[in-house]
């Protein structure tokens, strides 16, 4: 059995967010993956960011493919409801599913091996349809369910527990989303909780399509030495290049963050997030300095983190299409059928 | 030959010559006269240049299928000339472009040559390439009009009909109708002895194509989303959805749609999308072929299991592989049946014409919910792209959608918990909830082995428990699905069986086989799970003539499966080289089992 319930154990004093909920109301069950999984750790990010956002559980919906990340959706928030569909069709189920009801907030766990290889189709079309919804990548560079392949991230070089060390060039989640015009594409560590939830929160209430790939390294196939996505390689090459916060509505965006260091982003829904440059010549406005950025550190051997590219100005899918702003699977039948004279009417063309 | 309001009028073009609405035109003009008529496209896979047929069957009997002989052919592709030729019945008439000469080693003597000048006219009397392409296709109009005694009056109702908006058209339109028709006129004695005499026999009827009555089906069923990926022959029908919806969903103040067509990258993603907004409560279908079934079978077999509803159109083609994209068979009817890895079966439909297209798209939709799982439409390209008369689509007023078990927020306040795999009525159809609703309506929906409960499972009595209940729903599906259509003409030992669009050709077999003294009883199904009417139908012929268009008798093998048929009594009579059956197949292979000493 995989499958554990989780004693639901309230504390007094735990911390109520404007709900009245705690952040025990956000948990799910108990996670099966190895100990010390990067995977957890992002869960638990997760779990802090839906929570400090005042989300109604109900309202978000959890959708997932295939692999390790895919199974997650079930260790974080048991009152919404969760997709888990087949090996890379993740974004498909929530491409439908958004389409129905625009009103729910989606959020999709996958994996390099779910994204990059078997469902490399269905994340680019998804991007370009700017479907709103926040994309994580749980990224460790192999399948681990089936037990130590290298997947389509591995770097060159990289070497896997046993064999030849990978040849091929890897597929970057994040210059991908780059260059298919992603509207918020955001790298983190699953080490990294500081960084990543903002970063997080940022991408669940951004409209259109939010990509936070998060390296999230696999205790059991690769962390060991000579793997370019272990706990220690991460951290020695950690490159921060902006950092962000979030502000929720109600505050005031604060003085403190100096002109050319800060910059504020207003997203749809009244809230901003503060970029905080770490490395004051980049600029996550410019989609062409951005990718070179990116590709001039990651030959260096670095790896570039933040919130790497922000655009608020595109239209995400419905808006482009055109769609009613009540979701599509509320409306009643009178609303959607012409009826018995119309239909009398229409068929003259066939007579 | 002579004969009124029987004959069979067959077009040779090159296809992207514009010949299409001309041949709508012809159609048209001869229903409008009061005659039925039957219009059959047979095309390339290809844009332009290559060879195309249109045949019109006009059928004062008022018969559905195609019929296997060609009175007249009018031979305007000098490509196709000598198979167009040999292709006349004797006694019939071929009508060709005598603009050009004609070797005389192409005659033949059983047939009338009708020689008429058409590009000669045309360049004479209009300007442009282009034009006079189209003029001279006008033109044949007019030149058939005369021979066959069409009223030039009702082809000049409907150009103005057809161009209300561009007057002008309908004057160089009119003048090419009488460059034909006069010149038959004058050369030929007119009418031939196969004509068209007017007639009351198309009141309240319509000429329409499957794919585009189903795409009006999917828009009155109150279906919101639309995910596709191009494939012939289905592409027509999100087409139809389109223009309709294009109409009559959107806002006229806001301009803001109430549907949502989402052409995916590919099949695969096509049903994800359907199964994702199904999931959210929304009515959502995919329109695809045999190759795009094959894609989207892991995702059905998800749904089957996961009990997610969703309608799927397969509209058959010629398979295997890419085999013949535009023209028809009935192949798919296993691979949907059985779609899916593991242990699965879906529910099917066949509509047998047009108007059932639009009927069992209500109904696709409201089996999808009420039963939790998908429903495949199985209609194929002699349905969906051709033109069939039917009686005029109606609309009940008092149609209310089925959406199935699903509990609202009250309901689900009141519950202690939800449990979303539990069969509580005993038919073996559980309850579900929606996404944004309530919190205790969340489950985690999933392909694993789950438990009736819903939660992860890899127990071999939980995993067992759920696959019992799905063969239980099955059986309740079985109670459900639209009865088959049967006939007993009077006490015969025999019967003849089939479905979708077998179905005019084997009732006109019946009437030609009743006048040869072979009374024959009829099945026509219209649905998998088969009912216990069909069963009952089986069990009380000695033979049963199985009729279906593929190779490998598919439906019979799903027959012995389902309901246990006596195979020895399936006598399969399979049409499969990708032209729609039509009734003298039929006839001539029962009359050969016959031979063989069968019992008739």
């Amino acid at each position: 059995m995989s499958y554990i319930a989780k004693p639901r154990i309230t504390h007094p004093g735990l911390a109520k967010n404007a709900l009245g909920l705690t952040s025990r109301d956000y948990e799910g069950a108990v996670s099966t993956l190895c100990a010390g999984c990067g995977h957890d750790s992002v869960t638990a990010a997760i779990i802090q960011a839906v929570f400090e956002l005042d989300i109604e559980p109900h309202m978000l919906a959890k959708m997932s493919g295939i692999g390790c990340s895919s199974k997650t959706p079930a260790y974080f928030v048991s009152q919404s409801h969760g997709f888990n569909s087949v090996h890379g069709r993740m974004p498909s189920v929530t491409t439908g599913a958004n389409a129905a009801n625009r009103d729910l907030l989606y959020i999709g766990v996958s994996g390099d091996g779910d994204s990059l290889s078997i469902g490399v189709g269905q994340f680019v079309h998804a991007i370009r349809r700017n479907l709103n919804m926040c994309y994580v990548i749980e990224n460790n560079g192999v399948y681990g369910l089936t037990k130590g392949q290298f997947s389509a991230s591995a770097d060159i070089g990289s070497m896997p527990k046993k064999g030849m060390p990978n040849q091929q060039e890897p597929i970057d989640p994040v210059s991908t989303a780059l260059s298919l015009g992603a509207t918020y594409i955001a790298r983190s560590f699953s080490g990294d909780k500081e960084q990543l939830v903002p970063l997080l929160k940022g991408a669940l209430l951004h409209s259109g399509f939010s990509l936070v790939d998060i390296i999230s390294p696999c205790v059991t196939f690769n962390d060991h030495e000579g793997s370019t996505k272990s706990y220690a390689h991460t951290r020695e090459h950690y490159n921060h290049v902006v950092d962000v916060d979030y502000i929720h509505p109600s505050e005031e965006i604060k003085a403190s963050y100096e002109e050319g260091e800060a910059m504020p982003i207003h997203l749809h829904g009244g809230d901003s997030i503060i970029l905080r440059k770490v490395d004051d010549s980049y600029d996550p406005t410019s989609r062409a300095s951005a990718f070179k950025y990116l590709r001039e550190r990651f030959n260096a051997g670095e790896i570039t983190t933040g919130l790497l590219y922000a655009n608020e100005t595109r239209d995400e899918m419905h808006e482009l299409m055109g769609n009613v702003d009540a979701p599509l699977s509320s409306l009643p039948l009178d609303e959607l059928n012409p009826g018995k004279e119309e239909l009398a009417k229409l068929q003259n063309r066939y007579r | 030959m002579t004969s009124v309001n029987d004959v069979v009028i067959k077009i040779a073009t090159v296809n992207g010559t514009g010949s299409a609405s001309a041949n709508g035109l012809l159609r048209k003009s001869i229903f409008r006269m009061g005659v039925p008529v039957v219009g059959k496209n047979y095309f390339p896979s290809n844009i332009q240049g290559l060879p195309t047929w249109y045949e019109i069957r006009v059928t004062g009997a008022g018969y559905h299928a195609r019929s296997n002989r060609v009175d007249i052919m009018i031979a305007m592709n000098a490509q196709t000339y000598a198979r167009d030729m040999a292709e006349v019945a004797p006694g019939g008439w071929l009508v060709y472009d005598s603009t050009w000469p004609r070797k005389n080693l192409l005659n033949r003597e059983d047939i009338t040559i009708i020689g008429i000048p058409f590009s000669r006219m045309c360049n004479e009397h209009f300007d442009g390439a282009r034009a006079r392409i189209l003029m001279k296709n006008i033109a044949y109009v007019g030149a058939i009009a005369a021979l066959l005694d069409i009223d030039v009056e009702i082809i000049t109702e409907l150009l103005e009909e057809t161009f209300a908006e561009k007057k002008k058209l309908i004057a160089s339109n009119m003048e090419a109708i009488r460059l034909g028709y006069d010149y038959a006129m004058e050369h030929f004695p007119c009418p031939l002895p196969m004509r068209v005499e007017k007639m009351n026999a198309t009141a309240g009827q319509i000429i329409i194509d499957g794919n585009t009555a189903a795409g009006l089906g999917c828009m009155y069923a109150g279906a919101t989303i639309g995910a596709w990926y191009p494939i012939t022959p289905s592409t027509s029908l999100m087409d139809a959805f389109r223009d309709f919806c294009s109409h009559y969903r959107v806002d006229p103040e806001t301009g803001k749609r109430t549907y949502c067509i989402i052409q995916a990258e590919d099949e695969l993603a096509a049903i994800g999308m359907v199964l994702g907004a199904n999931w959210m409560g929304a009515r959502s279908f995919t329109p695809t072929s045999g190759p795009g079934i094959s894609l989207m079978s892991e995702f059905i077999g998800f749904a089957y299991y996961a009990e997610i509803p969703a309608v799927i159109f397969d509209v058959q083609r010629t398979g295997p592989s890419t085999g013949m994209p535009t023209r028809t068979q009935q192949c798919d009817i296993i691979s949907c049946a059985y779609a899916s890895h593991g242990d699965t079966k879906h529910v099917l439909l066949f509509p047998a014409d047009p108007a059932e297209c639009f009927y069992m798209s209500v109904t696709a939709f409201d089996l999808a919910e009420r039963l939790q799982t998908p429903i495949m439409v199985l209609s194929d390209l002699d349905i969906g792209m051709n033109d069939w008369m039917v009686p005029e689509l109606e609309w009940d007023e008092d149609y209310v959608p089925d959406r199935g078990k699903v509990l609202g927020a009250e309901e689900l306040e009141k519950m202690e918990k939800f449990h979303r795999y539990l069969d509580v009525d005993g038919d073996g159809i559980p309850y579900r909830t929606l996404p944004g609703v309530h919190p205790k309506g969340a489950y985690f929906t999933r392909g694993s082995g789950h438990t009736k409960y819903g939660a992860y499972t890899e127990d071999s009595a939980e995993y067992q428990d759920v696959m019992d209940r799905l063969l239980h729903k099955w059986e309740t599906a079985r109670s459900m699905v639209p009865e088959a259509e049967i006939r007993f003409s009077k006490f015969n030992k025999a019967a003849i069986l089939t479905l979708g669009s077998g179905d005019g050709a084997c009732k006109e077999a019946l009437d030609r086989l009743e006048a040869e003294n072979v009374g024959l009883n009829y099945c026509r199904i219209r649905a998998f799970p088969f009912t216990d009417a069909v069963r009952d139908f089986i069990a009380m012929h000695e033979l049963v003539y199985v009729v279906e268009q593929n190779r490998d008798a598919q439906l019979r093998t799903i027959l012995i499966d389902d309901i246990d048929a006596d195979q020895n009594k399936l006598v399969s009579l399979l049409h499969y080289d990708g032209m729609p059956i039509n009734a003298g197949f039929v006839v001539k292979r029962v009359l050969e089992e016959i031979a063989k000493g069968r019992a008739a």
